[in-house]
């Protein structure tokens, strides 16, 4: 758009328009709605150097950390959030989960030919606003349009840069026999918050999902002083899932107390409903930390202190096994495994 | 959560775990069949059998409905998807029961079959009054509990004329299953199977009431105590069995009287006559074929069945071979006997139906309990 005669440009129709294939073609059109749609919202100093890549200032010692998630939820809004802003917390908690301190993100959308203007509108604002609250700007981006019926309204890649400090080091494979485990909040909401909304369901649901960026969290996390070994989101497949990964990958084998694992009652009533069961349902805005078991109490402490840390809890602990088993002593008083999950229980939930 | 929380308390499951260990004589040894996949599932995953003594074990019974269908049906609803080019709807657990050829319903559906999920046979009814144009059909499997509403569907249906909706009945009896296990050689004359007494099941008996399994009790000297899905019931009703056994009856009680009374729900029945019929016979999966042990859809709601409106034709399909699914529905197996399980056959890629569904004796051991196996 030329800024000496802007008047002989028609402004995008965000109200009433919708996505056409020119969008996606690398003409005036998709120009125009980079212009008026994406920048308008998301823009900062680096997405406007408007050439092919971002140029970004050398972030100084450390390493660094990079990871992107492709976000394909449906429906695209749901209670507590949209795919724009989980889009921005799942990249961020990727990059967060590493110990390290996140710092770009670019976003890669496909739209479907027909998408309404007005609803991408609304998911880039929600990314908009999701990444100032974070701190973490969108630097560089990539749309593509595909044809009716290829796409479902819009996918949304985003690919997060971070920076972890010398000497810091978390993964998966550092949980240890004797180590705790905690998670930072109550299990479930965001998975069956998607759930309540699929309209095949038709069952409602005061339940919010907890789409949330942890960084802050885990600073606060970082400055008790706790030997953290390992951070992962509990995503799709759940705890139990995440818990099942980290045995294999450090060696060990882990106990869970049923009576000590966060749920809500309402996402407890939804899941006995639905025959599911919330150690499996998937979580934007938790985290699992274990640490030494010395450091655990200052730990939940610390998680405890911070608002998204509010109803963490010590659920389990780490210990020698061969078979790499997560167990449970369940709340009734016997003893079971916790298993990977088996098959998709919950399609498209992220 | 309110009327849950209460049967799955830890206290009351140690005082009741002490009360049979009272109850049961150290001399001897009691065996009994949960008949229910949903009893199976509370035992495995609340992990009953660690609070009941040594000489108290449970078997696993043929009451899981996904378990109990035989390859050909599941085979049926398949062509009816890639070939007939119907929508589908079916339970969530039918998807992945093993069919001929390497396929299941989730295989067909990567195929471009068209096969949805439903929670509820009357999503399927509302799938066809918004898709005018689209045959759906209702792949209708389970006990006496998905029956009825599988009647309403088809009522609903025939009142709203609906030209494009109909239902492939594969409902199968509780009654008939107990007989076969009954009669079964192993229990019968080898003895091999030792069978001290059965929990009746718990959402089947709501609607077929206690009454049927009184015949069970007399003829075949065996007591049956009806019981809830939740774990204390199944504890208290092992505390009943036991009594009953070391007291020389063989009654049917009700553990489950919240519930179930003597004649079940009468309105549910009688729904359930009017829409369907008995079959002569019907291919179970492990029990082989069983007489009078499955409905059909009655004549006059011929247009509403599937088997009518399609080209399907039975054709009965043999398990994999080294499959004990047909044992361990009976009683004579135990999963980890099975030289598949856990190697060839697991959750991820079932051979056996019994590794499909969280009720399936092979899915709730390898799920749950394998530990107990290293």
């Amino acid at each position: 758009m030329s800024e000496v005669r802007k008047n002989y440009v028609r402004p995008l129709d965000i109200k009433h328009g919708q996505v056409d294939m020119a969008h996606g073609s690398g003409g005036r059109a998709m120009a125009q709605l980079i212009e008026e749609l994406f920048a308008k919202y998301l823009g900062n100093e680096y997405l406007a150097q408007g050439d092919d890549g971002a140029l970004l200032p050398n972030p100084g010692e450390g390493r660094l950390v990079m990871a992107t998630d492709s976000h394909v939820v449906s429906p695209l809004f749901f209670p507590g959030g949209d795919i724009g802003c989980l889009s921005v917390h799942g990249t961020i908690n990727d990059v967060a989960m590493m110990g390290a301190r996140p710092l770009y993100l670019s976003a890669g959308f496909i739209l479907e030919e027909g998408f309404k203007l007005a609803d991408l509108a609304r998911i880039v604002q929600s990314m908009a606003a999701a990444a100032k609250e974070a701190g973490v700007p969108v630097v560089t981006g990539d749309t593509k349009v595909v044809e009716r019926g290829k796409g479902d309204g819009v996918f949304i890649t985003t690919t997060g840069v971070g920076v972890v400090a010398p000497g810091r080091e978390l993964s998966g494979r550092y949980a240890k026999p004797g180590d705790v485990i905690l998670v930072s909040g109550t299990l479930g909401d965001h998975g069956m918050a998607i759930m309540a909304e699929r309209e095949s369901l038709g069952f409602e649901s005061p339940i919010v999902s907890d789409t949330a960026a942890l960084h802050g969290l885990i600073e606060a996390m970082r400055a008790s002083g706790a030997d953290i070994h390992v951070l992962r989101d509990p995503t799709r497949g759940g705890l139990a899932t995440t818990l099942n990964e980290i045995a294999k990958q450090s060696g060990v084998g882990m106990m869970l107390q049923e009576k000590a694992l966060p749920v809500t009652p309402a996402v407890n009533a939804a899941c006995e409903f639905l025959g599911l069961d919330p150690l499996y349902v998937a979580n934007e805005g938790k985290l699992v930390a274990i640490c030494a078991e010395a450091d655990a109490e200052k730990l939940l402490a610390a998680m405890q202190a911070h608002p998204l840390g509010a109803a963490a809890a010590i659920v389990g602990t780490v210990h020698e096994d061969a078979h790499h088993f997560v167990q449970m002593t369940t709340g009734f008083g016997g003893r079971r495994i916790v298993d990977w999950l088996s098959g998709e229980q919950l399609p498209r939930i992220c | 959560m309110k009327y849950i929380d209460e049967f799955r308390d830890g206290e009351v499951a140690k005082g009741l775990a002490e009360a049979i260990r009272r109850e049961a004589n150290p001399a001897r040894s009691y065996h009994f069949m949960e008949f229910c996949g949903g009893h199976t599932h509370a035992i495995s995953r609340y992990g009953v059998s660690d609070l009941l003594p040594p000489n108290v074990k449970m078997i696993h019974g043929p009451g899981c409905p996904v378990c109990v269908l035989p390859i050909g049906r599941v085979d049926q609803a398949i062509r009816l998807a890639l070939e007939q080019g119907v929508t589908l709807c079916t339970y969530g657990d039918c998807l992945r029961v093993p069919a001929s050829d390497g396929l299941s319903l989730m295989k067909a559906k990567a195929r471009g079959g068209d096969i949805r999920m439903v929670y509820s046979s009357a999503d399927a009814v509302a799938l066809a009054q918004k898709n005018p144009n689209k045959q759906v059909v209702f792949f209708a499997i389970g006990f006496e509990t998905t029956t009825p509403p599988t009647a309403v569907a088809i009522k609903q249906a025939a009142a709203l004329g609906l030209k494009n909706f109909s239902v492939l009945c594969c409902h199968v009896l509780t009654p008939s299953a107990i007989s076969s296990i009954l009669e079964s050689p192993e229990v019968r004359q080898w003895g091999t199977v030792p069978l001290d007494g059965f929990i009746g099941p718990a959402h089947v008996s709501t609607i077929i009431g206690s009454r049927p399994y009184e015949f069970f009790a007399e003829e075949y000297r065996k007591p049956v105590v009806i019981a809830g899905f939740e774990p204390l019931d199944v504890m208290q009703a092992i505390k009943m069995l036991i009594r009953q056994v070391n007291e020389g009856r063989a009654e049917v009680e009700n553990e489950f009287s919240r519930a179930v009374d003597r004649d079940g729900n009468k309105k549910a029945q009688q729904l359930v006559a009017e829409v369907f019929e008995m079959r002569k016979h019907f291919e179970w999966r492990g029990l082989n074929i069983l007489p009078y042990s499955a409905l059909r859809i009655r004549s006059q709601f011929a247009e509403f069945d599937a088997e009518k409106r399609f080209p399907l034709g039975y054709q009965s399909v043999a398990d994999h071979k080294a499959c004990e699914c047909g044992a361990i529905l009976r009683g004579v197996k135990r999963p980890q006997d099975c030289k598949i399980f856990g190697t060839v056959c697991t959750p991820e890629n079932p051979v056996g139906s019994c590794m499909v569904s969280s009720e399936g004796a092979c899915a709730a051991h390898y799920t749950y309990g394998r530990y107990k196996d290293v």
